[in-house]
């Protein structure tokens, strides 16, 4: 048997919209077979995980608040896929966003009564924001000045920056009346991201999220530099021709997805947590990697995107409590997912197609 | 430091770097081919829990090891077919495969998780395993020491002295020519990404059967992808991917040592050591080239034949 | 070895019935019959996509024909691969040679062995048939320290090395010298002597006529004519392959040159990487209203020194690179932009243009700092798709608008639409790159007459080419570039091409001088 592949012509835009659809579809056919294979049953399962979810006011926003620093992150992370660069390190920046970010969250706990406190929040927002940046210049820098590979880079400074974390919130930020517990004070309400609407879940990290999604749409679709990050990645060469600088690209799209991930990590860590913990993601940046090429790296895609991986998530949890189906299993099934968009994505590049016979 | 320590500690920097060089060698394979795999760290930890939970159900370390290749080698096919006959992109597909495997690899050992069975034994050979500090380093090793020392020779042997090994080579240095001499570039692909596969299923299970020896969810801790920095660190060569293999080994071990000595290091900082050793180590590398391109030309390009 | 046999006699070596092949909706070869004898030269000739090559990878079983059928011999034969087409006994000498820069020598014959033929004596058979052909080779040396010629013994004694009966060259003299073509030659008269048979594929027609004993003329897929090369004249010949006369271009003599507008003084650049090349101390002054043709064999530093004057690679000192007498050796390819320059690299798709952007971005591509397609933060959309309907327009570019991707283009209308983006902007100076390589005939004669018109109206033009003619056509002086290192200008009309010939390979002005 022999596989061609043959270049389209122009792309249909039909098949662009529905390859991630049938991508989805495919995946969760797998993913139901394989809860079979663990002995439940399919259909409860799809139920759980999609449907569930969906049915109550409480999960619904639940989805939204977990959707939310998945889209900021794979918005970030778009800026860098789309130029063919390869941050996988997104995890490590959102950790020191809401490290750096969270430290000055504990530094004001008590603060005098009658002492300014509307600095705080931004103040916080401001250091994760920076110190996610400044986290991925590391593999920026290394990237363009030495051509050190940024995949391996990215992806050890996550392991690093987990490993500080660790050791602050078992040390210098560790709450002293904590009885010996892993973890700093609770945030003084000022510190805080405030709720959108009074008594619900939704927090501003939200809007952050959406907002992201604007700008994405903007600076890709509309601005110059937006038109540098596609065309580097379709054409490095040509993107040098018309004048674009390799290093220049190269640090801002990293600062990009650093300080969205940096920003997302903060809102975490001042919305969802409340205080610095020695875990403060479910590997939202990973995750991320696959909201961003499931939403074909277009802001409105990943903003779907984020939803549908946000749902599975939070169905995840459901299926675990009721169906007693392991958590890995959202994850592998994250895992074929990405498999499907990114096979799907061959056939809209690509007619393919079969031959059988002796021919090699 | 007495002999007998010395011995121990340079016996547990071998065993350190023998998942690492094994499964550096399969990819080293794969991306002279010109695949660049970043699915390694998946494959892995999949091998290691397929080839534990094989070893407890059957009772047969044997059994283990080779239920953990075919895992790698199932996967790798996987990616394969995806990145090979299908072009996908690789860096995206490799990581893909990764977040399955770590998936994967949790509902696999899923139901063993705390269970504990007998390490695969070290060889032992009267008098020679008995000889000081060398004994037990040269002939008291387990197979899977020997089996990454053989795999480095065998690879190097292959792809320096055999027709397969220049055809392969061929493959990754240019596809356009390879092809248009008849050579079939994507099965030749395809057969190294299966090889570079099952070594990581192999490097799994060692950490499962021998090195540990039990399972636990993330256990591979990031050793599928400082196995893909040794591969640039080590220029693409066999023998150097040993040689920095062990160096890694060292930090590892080195690191194990300071902490039971706790010498005042937060823990953090020293289980850090690989991961930042492993930065280093590019960097230096970047530092010292200059002397040519050494990474396969076409590493990491997909190939579409016309027909 | 086959018996000498007189050429046409007898039945044919290799017989091709009514081959078709198809790509998708685009039809390469259209049904076509070739005959090719024992013994005799056999020249295959047509333009840019006349389907010559697409033939030839069918006979060497890197295509499947959609129809038609190939006789060796008298008996069918179906090639699955090239490594049964080389069995059979037919060899292929490609185009862009199918070698391997990291290997040496040796090893790139070794790859063509049948399987499980020894490689023990492999240096005792490269020898040997060095010897007897007269291709030296070292088999030790990795091929990248190798020059063009150099490289195309390789493929030739690795051809040999299985004995074919056929041997096809595809395009074998676009890298030489006209030197080095010669000995090219030398080599395939005694390859005739010996009963072989050739299939020359060119569009050199004067060397065709040398070497071929017939010719067979394809043009959009299909045969065309047959005829005796020798009988004809390179006029009748190209008339037969283009179908219609070509325009000659106009160039009419220069009245008055102007100041220097374009000037390179002592600019040295080493190489980026292992296998480029690094420039000597090149100067170079180009001015108003001429065109300035830069001659040389592939690899011998064009590249180099194209992105040295476009500004994609910096030069060591401001004065290095001069426009209209502003030094801008330390300023990139916008800032000279920016000074009235325009550039046409040579790769259409992936340098000049973005295979999968519309014409519409293409054209902000290079046009986004000189206005009109963009401002300083934001695409102006509108205009950019304005400007890009105008080039379509005003330069015939046959294309579905300015929202196809540029890959959907034939390289010619491609070519047409880069080099219109430039020349729609009156730029005081134009470098360009190879400008007709791979274009069918019209567009070529379009495109040259484009660029004798903008240097008449007082812009300076530098034409890197490794076509001789198209340089012997348009430009009004000729210097040549090797390993380097470039020449003192020539004036093109008290040159010969022998002379040029002789600096493309490597002789210095001095020894051209003295052989006058």
């Amino acid at each position: 048997m022999r596989i061609d592949l043959e270049a389209r012509g122009t792309r249909s835009r039909t098949l662009e919209v529905a390859a991630p659809l049938i991508a989805l579809a495919v995946a969760i056919l797998i993913g139901g077979i394989v809860v079979a294979l663990l002995g439940k049953s399919p259909a409860q399962a799809f139920h759980v995980y999609f449907i569930a979810p969906l049915s109550e006011v409480w999960s619904l926003q639940e989805v939204a608040v977990k959707a939310a620093p998945l889209v900021l992150i794979a918005i970030g992370l778009s800026f860098c896929f789309r130029a063919n660069l390869w941050n996988i390190g997104a995890e490590g920046q959102f950790v020191m966003g809401g490290l750096a970010g969270g430290a000055i969250g504990v530094a004001t706990h008590g603060m005098s009564p009658d002492a300014q406190t509307f600095w705080i929040l931004p103040a916080m927002l401001a250091a994760g924001t920076l110190a996610g940046i400044a986290y991925a210049m590391i593999p920026a820098l290394l990237r363009a000045k030495l051509g050190v590979s940024e995949i391996l880079t990215s992806l050890m400074l996550v392991y690093l920056a987990e490993r500080t974390l660790d050791y602050f919130a078992r040390g210098p930020l560790r709450d002293p009346k904590g009885f010996n517990f892993p973890q700093s004070v609770m945030f003084d309400d000022v510190a805080r991201l405030p709720f959108l609407m009074e008594g619900e879940r939704l927090h501003v990290g939200v809007l952050f999220a959406l907002i992201a999604v604007a700008i994405g749409v903007v600076v890709l679709g509309r601005t110059l530099f937006g038109f540098d990050v596609r065309l580097v990645g379709s054409a490095p060469k040509a993107a040098r021709f018309a004048g674009f600088s390799d290093a220049r690209l190269t640090y801002a799209a990293f600062a990009i997805s650093g300080g969205a991930a940096g920003l997302a990590g903060i809102c975490e860590v001042a919305g969802q947590i409340g205080q610095i913990q020695p875990i403060i993601s479910p590997g939202y940046g990973f995750t991320a990697i696959i909201v961003a090429f499931l939403g074909r790296l277009q802001p409105i895609g990943i903003l779907l995107a984020g939803l549908i991986l946000s749902l599975s998530t939070i169905g995840g949890e459901g299926a675990q409590i009721s169906m007693k189906l392991p958590l890995d299993m959202t994850r592998a099934f994250q895992g074929i997912l990405l498999m499907c968009v990114l096979a799907a994505d061959v056939f809209t590049r690509y007619r393919v197609r079969l031959s059988f016979g002796s021919r090699a | 430091m007495s002999p007998q320590i010395l011995e121990l500690v340079l016996v547990s920097i071998v065993m350190a770097a023998t998942p690492l060089v094994i499964a550096a060698l399969g990819e080293l394979v794969a991306e002279r081919a010109g695949v660049l795999d970043l699915g390694v760290e998946g494959m892995m930890i999949v091998g290691a829990a397929a080839g534990f939970a094989a070893a407890i159900e059957s009772g047969s370390s044997l059994l283990g090891v080779a239920v953990g290749i075919g895992a790698g080698v199932v996967l790798a096919g996987v990616f394969g077919v995806l990145v090979i006959f299908m072009a996908a992109n690789q860096v995206a597909t490799g990581l893909a495969l990764t977040i399955l495997g770590v998936g994967l690899s949790g509902l696999i050992g899923s139901g063993y998780v705390g269970m504990k069975r007998e390490s695969i034994g070290h060889l032992d050979i009267p008098v020679l395993s008995d000889l000081p500090v060398i004994g037990r380093l040269v002939f008291g090793q387990d197979p899977f020491v020997y089996a990454g020392i053989g795999l480095a020779i065998a690879i190097a042997w292959f792809l320096n002295r055999t027709r397969g090994g220049l055809t392969l080579r061929a493959v990754g240095e240019n596809h356009a020519s390879a092809h248009a001499l008849g050579i079939p570039v994507r099965r030749v692909r395809f057969l190294a990404v299966l090889f570079g596969g099952g070594c990581a299923g192999l490097a799994g299970a060692y950490l499962s059967l021998a090195y540990t020896p039990f399972w636990a969810p993330g256990m591979t801790a990031g050793r599928g992808w400082i196995a893909l920095a040794l591969v640039v660190f080590a220029s693409w060569r066999p023998f150097r991917a040993y040689a920095g293999a062990l160096l890694f080994g060292g930090a590892t071990v080195l690191q194990l040592h300071a902490q039971a000595a706790s010498i005042g290091l937060p823990g953090q900082l020293l289980t850090a050591v690989p991961y930042l050793a492993t930065i280093l180590a590019l960097v230096v590398l970047s530092l010292r080239k200059r002397r040519g391109s050494i990474a396969p030309s076409s590493l990491g390009m997909p190939f579409i034949p016309e027909r | 070895m086959p018996e000498p046999q007189s050429p046409s006699a007898g039945a044919p070596l290799v017989s091709m019935r009514g081959i078709v092949k198809r790509f998708g909706a685009f039809t390469a070869n259209a049904g076509i019959d070739l005959d090719i004898h024992a013994g005799e030269a056999h020249a295959l000739l047509g333009e840019n996509g006349a389907g010559k090559s697409t033939l030839v990878k069918i006979l060497y079983g890197l295509l499947e024909p959609s129809e038609g059928q190939i006789l060796f011999q008298g008996a069918p034969v179906r090639f699955a691969n090239p490594e049964a087409a080389r069995a059979t006994g037919i060899g292929m000498v490609f185009q862009h040679f199918s070698l391997f820069d990291n290997l040496s020598v040796a090893e790139n014959i070794a790859l063509v062995l049948p399987r499980g033929e020894s490689l023990r004596n492999l240096s005792q058979r490269i020898d040997d048939i060095a010897q007897r052909y007269g291709l030296r080779l070292d088999p030790e040396r990795p091929v990248w320290t190798l020059s063009a010629g150099e490289r195309q013994r390789i493929e030739i004694a690795r051809c040999l090395m299985q004995d074919p009966k056929l041997i096809v060259l595809d395009e074998p003299t676009s890298v030489l010298t006209p030197q080095e073509a010669e000995a090219l030659f030398a080599t395939l008269d005694v390859l005739k002597r010996e009963g072989r048979a050739i299939l020359y594929i060119s569009h050199r027609l004067e060397e065709v006529r040398r070497l071929c004993d017939r010719a067979t003329v394809l043009r959009a897929g299909r045969v065309v004519g047959a005829c005796d090369p020798r009988a004809e004249t390179a006029r009748s010949l190209a008339a037969m392959m283009v179908g219609t006369h070509v325009v000659e271009v106009r160039a009419s003599a220069v009245e008055d040159v102007g100041p220097e507008r374009l000037g390179l003084n002592h600019l040295s650049l080493p190489s980026p990487d292992l296998h480029g090349v690094t420039l000597h101390d090149l100067s170079l002054h180009v001015r108003a209203g001429e065109v300035f043709g830069i001659a040389g064999i592939a690899g011998n530093g064009q590249d180099e020194l194209f992105a040295a004057i476009s500004g994609e690679r910096l030069a060591g000192a401001s004065d290095a690179v001069r426009l209209d007498g502003t030094c801008v050796g330390r300023q990139g390819i916008t800032a000279r932009r920016q000074f009235g320059a325009a550039f046409v690299p040579e790769e259409r798709n992936g340098h000049a243009a973005a295979p999968d952007f519309s014409l519409m971005e293409n054209a902000i591509l290079s046009r986004h700092a000189t206005g009109g397609v963009a401002g300083r933060a934001f695409l102006d959309l509108a205009g950019a798709r304005s400007l890009a309907s105008d080039i379509i327009q005003r330069f015939d570019v046959r294309a579905g608008g300015p929202d196809a991707p540029a890959r959907t283009l034939s390289g010619g209308n491609l070519q047409k639409f880069l080099v219109g983006r430039e020349i729609s902007r009156s730029p005081s100076v134009l470098v360009l790159n190879q400008p007709t390589w791979g274009v069918d005939a019209s567009a070529a004669a379009a495109i040259r007459q484009l660029l004798i018109d903008l240097s008449r109206a007082g812009s300076a033009v530098l034409v890197i080419s490794q076509d001789l003619d198209e340089l012997f056509e348009i430009s009004d002086r000729i210097a040549v570039i090797h390993d380097g290192f470039l020449s003192e200008p020539r004036d093109t009309r008290s040159t010969t091409r022998e002379e040029i010939g002789l600096l493309m390979g490597g002789a210095s002005m001095a020894d051209v001088t003295h052989a006058h």
